[in-house]
């Protein structure tokens, strides 16, 4: 462990190497954490089929490419078809479970996280599927360094889109309506915001961002149909340590998180990379718990 | 007890002794179902009567199976050598050595995750709803990534337990009748627990925790309690559960969170939580439905499984017995004028 | 409890009804078929390579049917697999092999996928005294419990990696170079079988002296080990090894290409099965593949022919498959050896099947079958192939040879 540090510290530019990987996945983990915040702002339904939405978007992407289209490009289509599915769940099941306790809608996404897995395994296959989109490498520091010209691409994507959703928010009447709502529910429908046309929307912009992650998921790492719950667990340890409502928190925690797992596999070893997550999750937690108790003692 | 409900108890009793007799072909079946029993009741506990989802209790089973293989092999060999050697020095264990072993390993199975439910009540506790839920979760994935990164317990390469020493089918009746006295205990307990003060404390918890705090009562030692009685319990069905195997490892068999995790809420939710026989129809629904689409409907199994659980939840939410309630209430002692 | 009374009678009801339903009557034999039992992944983390199992093990079953059966003692017998999912799970694996055994009644088994799953699957066999054949688990702690009912037709996994550092001794000899020099780079997957291919690695490495400067183990659901590949570019080991079955191999090439990290010698298990060759074209080539087994070996028997006839037939029969990946061909070749045993004991009889198998000495297109002690075959090598020009060519031992390796690693600009 410790001649892993003295790398870092002998010959820096490797550290270089770390930050890039991990900020380029990074940033395909802050589109699917700031889906799974959106969500749980506006309807408080916690998705834990957030990562297998993600992997049924990155088979999507493998069906078009299996007919020519570019992996790029195919990210338009799945993204309109994971809208789509997104509305058919909520009007199936989705619309049920937002009335209900918070636990409901963890275990009926689980059930949904079941069923999708192992749709995938079906029509698909089990094996690991790659998305191919050519483009090649861009190396640095006498090729020490090297990054494939589609991370960068797909870091701009996941910036542009994450942009958009700002601008769709904050600019746009339907943006505004969606924030109303997640902020007071009861008040926004009295002000006649149809509050459950803006659940099915959020629900349908997450499975659609959802989607786009995962053609892009396919296109820098692997696509499985059981690997969704590697996903789920990250974006629920973004969204917990940067806290609802906070979009430049879900992103900065999700860049740190990809670093943070890059630097964990390096020095302790692949081995402690799930665990450094985990733990990772369990301190901002337990820290989070803290401060709320200091809050409360304060208070009285 | 009236009569009709003990010649019902006499009756479960009597077919459950019965069983591995009857069906001698199913009897570890028949074992890993009162396991499933265990489980449902013990996560009723807290979950149910309690009003916290824990979706991380696995880790006492995991901890029960592992802290009882260690115990076993360590009465016999040095267990960082025997999981060096691929997993296993020799399975074969003499009668005395076997039975010594198990004895030990049950004891240390059954007093070691109450102790853990303990501390970490002390640490967990503080967190509320979903954060609970997720933080129980992040606990049990992270006790299984750990064990698979120890190499003294063989990590990712697994124990292979003790052989059980005796002809073929005394194993198996040897562990489906110490399944059944688990289960059997752990309800009996429950029963007298839940006719004590203890079930109206952890109801109000459920309820409104800061108001029963405000009444003096001391959530924090209830919820301890609590937990650890599901530790307990949780942790000899570990036990019991990695020697019938015969082959454990971390992350499929000690702790599977994804599945026995959550099929343990699941069935709770289908048979109607916060009841004494819910989580025991529940176990017994949710286990046969699932033997028999594991027969029927092979590679679609899971499918069944996820759709049981949506439709479960999203539309039947309060399970068998609270939708028999709503239907029958005379069945359950309640009087209705019309 | 009276209230629950009624509920809990009507629970009662149900449950027998479903105990009924669970338990389809079944026997060994029905009529004129005899019928194996196995339970292999169909879904789950190895239900790609289950899938490889499984179809080897139909092939087979077909090819023997078409010709006739099996003669046991005068009458022909046709043979049948019966299937379970075991999800790939060792505790499910044990439970399912309860049920082939004690409520299907069948007598006859073939193994699972991997060396977690056939672990779990022995001890049940042989407390019940039935013979298994398995194709699938290769991990070495199973021949050292004294098995009496376990024959396995594959080299043990310790033999995957380790040719590999016997041959990168012997070029650092012929290169002027002591063996001893050589660094190694490398990263299993943290399972059975994996970390079992890293125990023969680690022994072999010892032996000659040899540095292990990273030594990583990949969880299971990997899918990105760029933390690893940075480490082995700072530290540039001589040889790569990783073993972690089809996504580790997909996951290695695809990344060691993108991060620009390579090694004179590069060597991963289930290269075949990963199909490297036709998903990444340049980024496969000089990597070294263990197998069991290739299409190019001379071995041939009376049912499939050569190796060469076995590939093309099966290729043939399965337009799904580019390549004929080892895991197919030794379920093709585990049926055999059953097939083999039922007539030479000439009897149904479980005892007299298992010493018939453990006096199998045949020969089949998979190679030489002959089982020592404790139930390994003995009668095959490992052979290493290298990816020269997009195929795999056969390179180490030096006996079934095809071509020299081609050393230091070559990667082609594609």
């Amino acid at each position: 462990m410790w001649d892993n540090v003295q790398i870092l510290t002998v010959a820096p530019v490797f550290n270089v190497q770390l930050w890039l990987n991990g900020l380029s996945v990074g940033a395909v983990f802050a589109l699917v954490a700031y889906g799974l915040a959106l969500v749980w702002g506006v309807t408080s339904i916690k998705n834990l089929a957030q990562g297998d939405l993600v992997m049924m978007g990155g088979y999507l992407g493998v069906a078009f490419a299996r007919h020519g289209v570019h992996p790029i490009v195919a990210i338009v289509p799945v993204a309109a078809i994971m809208f789509c599915f997104g509305w058919v769940l909520y009007r199936l099941m989705i619309r049920r479970v937002i009335q209900l306790d918070l636990f409901t809608s963890l275990l009926a996404t689980f059930g949904l996280a079941i069923t999708i897995q192992q749709a995938l395994n079906l029509a698909f296959g089990p094996e690991v599927v790659t998305l191919d989109a050519g483009f090649g490498q861009l190396e640095m520091f006498d090729a020490m360094v090297s990054i494939t010209w589609i991370r960068l691409i797909a870091f701009a994507i996941c910036l542009l889109l994450a942009g958009a959703m700002v601008l769709f928010l904050t600019k746009s009447r339907l943006g505004q309506a969606i924030r109303a709502t997640a902020q007071d529910p009861r008040a926004a429908r009295v002000l006649g915001i149809d509050t459950d046309l803006v659940y099915s929307l959020t629900f349908s912009i997450n499975a659609a961002i959802c989607g786009a992650a995962g053609v892009i998921v396919g296109m820098i790492w692997v696509l499985q149909p059981f690997y969704g719950i590697a996903y789920s667990v990250r974006a629920f340890v973004i969204v917990t340590a940067a806290g609802l409502g906070n979009l430049p928190g879900v992103i900065l925690a999700a860049l740190g998180l990809g670093v943070v797992e890059q630097y964990s596999g390096f020095v302790l070893g692949a081995q402690f990379q799930q665990a450094t997550i985990v733990g990772l999750l369990l301190l901002i937690l337990l820290w989070r718990q803290a401060l709320l108790r200091r809050h409360r003692l304060a208070l009285q | 007890m009236t009569a009709r409900s003990a010649v019902l108890h006499l009756a479960i009793l009597a077919a459950g002794i019965a069983a591995p007799f009857l069906f001698p072909a199913h009897t570890v079946q028949f074992a890993v179902f009162w396991v499933f029993v265990l489980f449902a009741l013990t996560w009723d506990t807290m979950g149910g009567h309690m009003g916290y989802n824990s979706l991380g209790n696995i880790l006492f089973f995991g901890l029960g199976m592992y802290v009882c293989a260690v115990v076993q092999i360590g009465t016999v060999y040095d267990v960082a050598e025997y999981t060096a050697a691929n997993g296993a020095i020799s399975v074969n264990f003499t009668h005395t050595q076997y039975f010594h072993g198990l004895a030990l390993g049950l004891v240390a199975a059954a007093l070691f995750p109450p102790v853990v439910a303990a501390v970490l009540s002390w640490i967990l506790f503080g967190l509320r709803g979903p954060y609970f839920a997720i933080g129980t979760l992040g606990v049990a994935i992270a006790a299984a990534e750990l064990t698979n990164a120890w190499d003294y317990v063989g990590g990712g390469q697994g124990i292979a337990m003790p052989v059980f020493p005796g002809p073929p089918g005394a194993r198996e009746r040897f562990f489906y009748a110490a399944c059944m006295i688990a289960a059997i205990a752990c309800y009996l307990f429950l029963r007298w627990l839940y006719a004590t003060r203890f079930r109206l404390a952890i109801n109000a918890i459920r309820d409104d925790e800061d108001k029963a705090e405000a009444l003096g009562l001391h959530t924090g030692r209830y919820k301890m309690v609590a937990w650890s009685v599901s530790a307990f319990f949780l942790g000899i069905a570990g036990a019991l559960f990695g020697n019938m195997t015969g082959f454990i490892e971390p992350l499929e068999t000690a702790y599977p969170t994804l599945t026995f995790g959550i099929f343990m809420v699941a069935m709770t939710l289908l048979g109607g939580k916060g009841t004494l026989w819910g989580p025991v129809i529940g176990a017994t629904l949710f286990y046969t439905l699932r033997e028999v689409t594991w027969t029927y409907l092979l590679g679609w199994q899971y499918i069944a499984l996820g759709l049981l659980i949506i439709v479960n939840v999203v539309y039947f939410q309060q399970g068998i017995l609270g939708w028999l309630r709503a239907r029958k209430p005379e069945w359950f002692g309640v009087k209705v004028r019309h | 409890m009276q209230p629950y009374v009624k509920v809990v009678s009507r629970t009662a009801c149900a449950i027998a009804v479903g105990a009924a339903l669970a338990a389809p009557a079944a026997a060994k034999v029905e009529g004129d078929k005899i019928i194996l039992g196995s339970a292999i992944s169909i879904t789950g983390k190895y239900s790609q390579e289950g899938k490889n199992a499984s179809d080897g093990y139909n092939f087979a079953v077909k090819k023997i049917n078409e010709n006739g059966g099996v003669k046991v003692g005068g009458k022909t017998y046709k043979l049948e697999v019966k299937y379970y999912d075991d999800e790939s799970t060792p505790a499910r694996t044990a439970q399912l092999l309860e049920r082939i055994i004690n409520q299907d009644g069948i007598k006859f088994v073939l193994g699972p996928y991997g060396s977690g799953p056939t672990k779990a699957a022995a001890p049940v066999t042989e407390k019940y005294k039935i013979p298994m054949v398995e194709a699938e688990g290769a991990s070495r702690s199973l021949f050292t419990q004294n098995y009496k009912y376990l024959f396995a037709v594959l080299s043990t996994s310790d033999y995957y990696l380790s040719p590999v550092i016997d041959l990168a001794a012997e070029l650092a000899k012929k290169h002027g170079k002591k063996p001893s020099s050589m660094k190694i780079g490398m990263a299993f997957e943290n399972d059975p079988f994996s970390l079992d291919v890293r125990q023969g690695v680690v022994t072999e490495a010892k032996k000659y002296g040899m540095k292990i400067v990273v030594d990583d183990k990949m969880p299971r659901d990997l899918s990105d080990i760029s933390a690893t590949l940075t480490k082995i570019k700072a530290l540039k080991p001589d040889v790569i090894l990783f073993s972690g079955h089809t996504k580790g191999a997909t996951t290695a090439t695809r990344q060691m290409k993108e991060m620009n990290v390579s090694a004179p010698i590069v060597a991963l298990t289930h290269c075949e099965s990963a199909d490297i060759t036709g998903k990444f074209n340049g980024a496969a080539e000089g990597i070294l593949c263990p197998t069991q087994w290739a299409e190019t070996l001379k071995y041939k028997d009376k049912l499939f022919g050569t190796a060469m006839d076995y590939n093309e037939a099966f290729l043939k029969a399965h337009s799904e498959y580019k390549e004929v990946p080892y895991q197919v061909a030794q379920g093709s070749a585990a049926v055999e050896v059953w097939a083999d045993a039922f007539k030479r004991a000439g009897s149904l009889d479980p005892q007299k099947l298992r010493d018939a198998l453990a006096k199998t000495n045949m020969e089949t297109f998979y190679g030489h079958v002959q089982f020592d002690k404790a139930g390994k075959n003995i009668g095959k090598p490992m052979v290493l192939r290298q990816v020269q020009n997009g195929k795999y060519v056969v390179v180490a031992p030096t006996k079934y040879a095809a071509e020299p390796v081609v050393y230091p690693r070559k990667e082609a600009n594609d």
